[in-house]
């Protein structure tokens, strides 16, 4: 659909999406990057959230208004991008349904669902990104969140566009496609059932040999990153968005530190 | 046995993740219920195609289930059969025990029905001085144990070959065998041979229905075992416990559904036995019961008709829901401490029971949405899920804290500026404490995350505020 040769810039308003707003900007950037190198101009609106932890409450009154207050944020450039399937799900899946009821507004929720794209898919289906400029020298396996999954098809897509990074080995792990317990506020309500979930997907992590865990969603990277430390695995895990961007030495994985900082933490 | 209430639900999980036995039970049914239920499906082009056609027969059916349970009734009683309908638990309980009493009957057999768990059917019984016997093997084990059942299609799931084993010895070496049996063959063989003299001492012989045929008025039960056509051929009385739901037009209609459900369940092409039953012994019949009834439980089922809820109506009962759900495979199915489990059970208990009442089973789901997508009548449980969550909500029946947490935080959500200042604030102070090691390992407000998982620290400013200023240093250079 975008045409690169045209003279209009497409116009792609990036939705960081909370956690990578607060915990991991770099995937921000990293997201803004790709996005950039597919020739569209990058807009990042002011913004909070999707909604998704009222939403998953029951608090429908809420998730409204915050979907209203997103659509209007957004809904005058031409793509949405979010560099995660849960809260592009929410955009492009829920919005729709919690607004159905308002015509006026349930016709803006379905006009900004149609051009709102979890990242990978954007980078692959619209832009139809064949090659990249990264370099990753190991073996890396994929997670796939559920969200993107199962409401947004994304499994093909993330796989594509790593098959272009440089010396990057991506080796599948068993039962890829089952749920790490993140499940937002889920994790911390029921922590111990949201525990024993994550210690199945890090051991089909571990089982794999890849010293590498990528996902496009932060929640389940967070979460998975939190166990495996907790494990003390030596695994590292990244937003796929970094390793796409080739912006790996920029940043230590996920929990962890650069080695010459944690020296000079060990020196100090 | 007091069992688990719905209400004790986290604390049955911390008992449940303890459990050993539990977890190498468990571990064995992820490790072959889910690559079971993938190849028979696959195996099986027309697969989507039964499912889609399944789907729409369910969702026609509950617009004339009115039209289809008469007509049901109507070629039943033809048949010479007897229909009952019950609307609540108690009124099918006080059914069967009349049915029950007409004959004097000192015990009953019983195949597998989820609907006589429904109402508590043999702790009823006994009360009443009847002796129920489980002739389906898990049942059987449970029914030893004192146990109510954890899976829908495999109530003793949740028990070890060893665990087994031992229950078998305390309870048939009374009956003379005293050899401790490791091997399932044998173990099998030993229980049937402790049963079969129970199939004939039996006065009556109960059953659940799989489905309804309303054009002629048959029940349809499938098993593995055979045990079922036992429990109803050889007694007097044949009793169909079973729900208003489960009726469908046709016996062909009944094959789209038979096609689906044992992939769906166990992963087999069909189920070994299918077994069809339509009134009573006729005169040239060479066995079968003298009268056969139908007792047609509602129990919240029409309420849910014409709700946001009635798509749950669809449910055939394969528990794939359950194989595939991540909490009922870390926790199993007594920890839900209602008759029916997993992610159909977290849907229909609260129809059945309450909201009150079940109140943690909609929430505790991350929502990863695996149960629908294995769900051969594509039933949205996430969605179902999330509209019970709505209802907690509106009646303000969540935890104050969580429930004050939720409108700080919407606040902040709704107002940028403040969600700015704040975030900027909360991530320094996170990645102030994770500095030097990149993640924390305590934090006071975050136990439930942090007992199990580190915390990765965040970078420290956000994104936004990164962004902006390099928008900024970008105009300016």
């Amino acid at each position: 659909m975008a045409n690169q040769s045209t003279k209009t810039p497409v116009n792609v308003g990036l939705f960081a999406t909370c956690l990578v707003d607060l915990f991991r900007p770099t995937v921000g950037f990293a997201a803004a990057q790709l996005i950039e190198n597919t020739g569209c101009t990058v807009h990042v609106p002011e913004q909070t959230c999707c909604g998704q932890p009222a939403y998953n409450s029951g608090d429908s009154r809420h998730a409204r208004q915050i979907a209203r207050a997103v659509i209007e944020i957004f809904e005058d450039y031409d793509y949405v991008v979010v560099p995660s399937g849960s809260c592009g799900g929410m955009i492009a899946v829920h919005y729709p349904a919690l607004l159905a009821d308002d015509p006026d507004w349930s016709r803006r929720a379905r006009a900004l669902a149609a051009k709102t794209f979890e990242l990978t898919a954007f980078l692959a289906d619209v832009m139809k990104i064949d090659s990249l400029d990264a370099d990753y020298d190991g073996t890396a396996t994929y997670h796939d969140a559920c969200a993107g999954l199962r409401e947004l098809k994304v499994r093909d897509q993330p796989r594509e566009l790593l098959a272009s990074v440089e010396n990057l080995q991506l080796t599948e792990m068993d039962e890829t496609e089952a749920c790490c317990g993140f499940g937002g506020t889920f994790c911390v309500k029921y922590g111990e059932i949201s525990t024993d979930i994550v210690s199945r997907k890090t051991a089909n992590v571990v089982k794999t040999g890849a010293d590498l865990l990528l996902a496009g969603d932060l929640g389940c990277l967070l979460n998975i990153a939190g166990r495996l430390k907790r494990e003390g695995s030596s695994v590292q895990v990244r937003h796929v968005a970094e390793v796409l961007a080739g912006m790996t030495d920029q940043i230590p994985a996920i929990g962890e530190t650069a080695p010459e900082i944690s020296g000079k933490t060990n020196g100090g | 046995m007091e069992f688990m209430k719905p209400g004790a639900f986290k604390d049955n999980a911390r008992h449940a993740l303890a459990d050993e036995n539990l977890r190498t039970a468990m571990t064995m049914l992820n490790a072959g219920m889910i690559p079971n239920r993938q190849g028979a499906v696959d195996r099986l082009p027309e697969f989507e195609k039964l499912s889609q056609q399944g789907r729409e027969l369910k969702d026609h059916v509950l617009g004339h289930l009115d039209y289809y349970l008469e007509r049901f009734e109507r070629n039943c009683t033809a048949a010479g059969g007897h229909v009952h309908w019950c609307s609540t638990p108690e009124d099918a309980r006080q059914a069967v025990l009349e049915i029950c009493r007409s004959v004097d009957a000192k015990s009953v057999t019983k195949g597998k029905s989820m609907i006589a768990e429904e109402i508590h059917l043999n702790d009823f019984l006994e009360k009443h001085h009847i002796e129920p016997v489980e002739t389906d093997l898990g049942e059987y084990i449970i029914q030893l144990a004192e146990e109510p059942p954890s899976h829908i299609i495999g109530p003793a799931i949740h028990k070890t070959k060893d665990q087994v084993s031992d229950l078998f010895l305390k309870h048939h070496a009374k009956l003379g065998r005293t050899e401790r049996q490791t091997e399932p063959p044998a173990m099998v063989n030993e229980a049937r041979e402790i049963l079969r003299q129970k199939y004939f001492d039996a006065d009556v012989g109960i059953t659940g229905a799989n489905y309804l045929i309303a054009e002629t008025g048959s029940s349809i039960i499938v098993t593995n075992e055979g045990n079922g056509d036992l429990t109803q051929t050889l007694p007097k009385i044949h009793i169909v416990v079973t729900s208003l739901e489960k009726v469908v037009p046709t016996l062909e209609d009944a094959t789209t559904f038979l096609r689906i459900l044992a992939r769906s369940a166990t992963g087999q092409e069909f189920s070994a036995y299918t077994t069809i039953s339509t009134g009573p012994r006729r005169a040239d019949d060479v066995d079968g019961p003298s009268e056969y009834h139908v007792i047609l439980l509602d129990n919240g089922r029409s309420a849910m008709l014409g709700s946001e809820v009635q798509d749950m109506l669809r449910c055939i009962r394969c528990g794939a829901c359950m194989n595939h759900c991540p909490v009922y495979q870390s926790v199993g199915g007594h920890t839900y401490g209602t008759v029916y489990v997993g992610p159909m059970g977290a849907v229909l208990s609260p129809a059945l029971l309450g909201v009150a009442e079940t109140k943690h089973l909609p929430c505790a789901s991350t929502m990863c949405g695996r149960c629908e997508e294995v769900c051969p009548v594509s039933i949205p449980l996430p969605r179902l899920l999330r509209q019970w969550r709505e209802k907690q909500f509106e009646a303000g029946d969540g935890p104050s804290l969580e429930r004050w947490g939720l409108s700080i935080w919407a606040f902040f959500a709704t107002r940028p500026w403040l969600y700015d200042l704040g975030a900027r604030m909360a991530m320094r102070g996170l990645a102030y404490l994770g500095r030097g090691k990149g993640r924390l390992s305590k934090l006071w407000f975050a136990g439930g995350w942090t007992d199990g998982r580190d915390l990765p620290a965040p970078e420290g400013q956000t994104f936004q505020e990164r962004w902006r200023r390099q928008q900024r240093e970008r105009a300016l250079s």
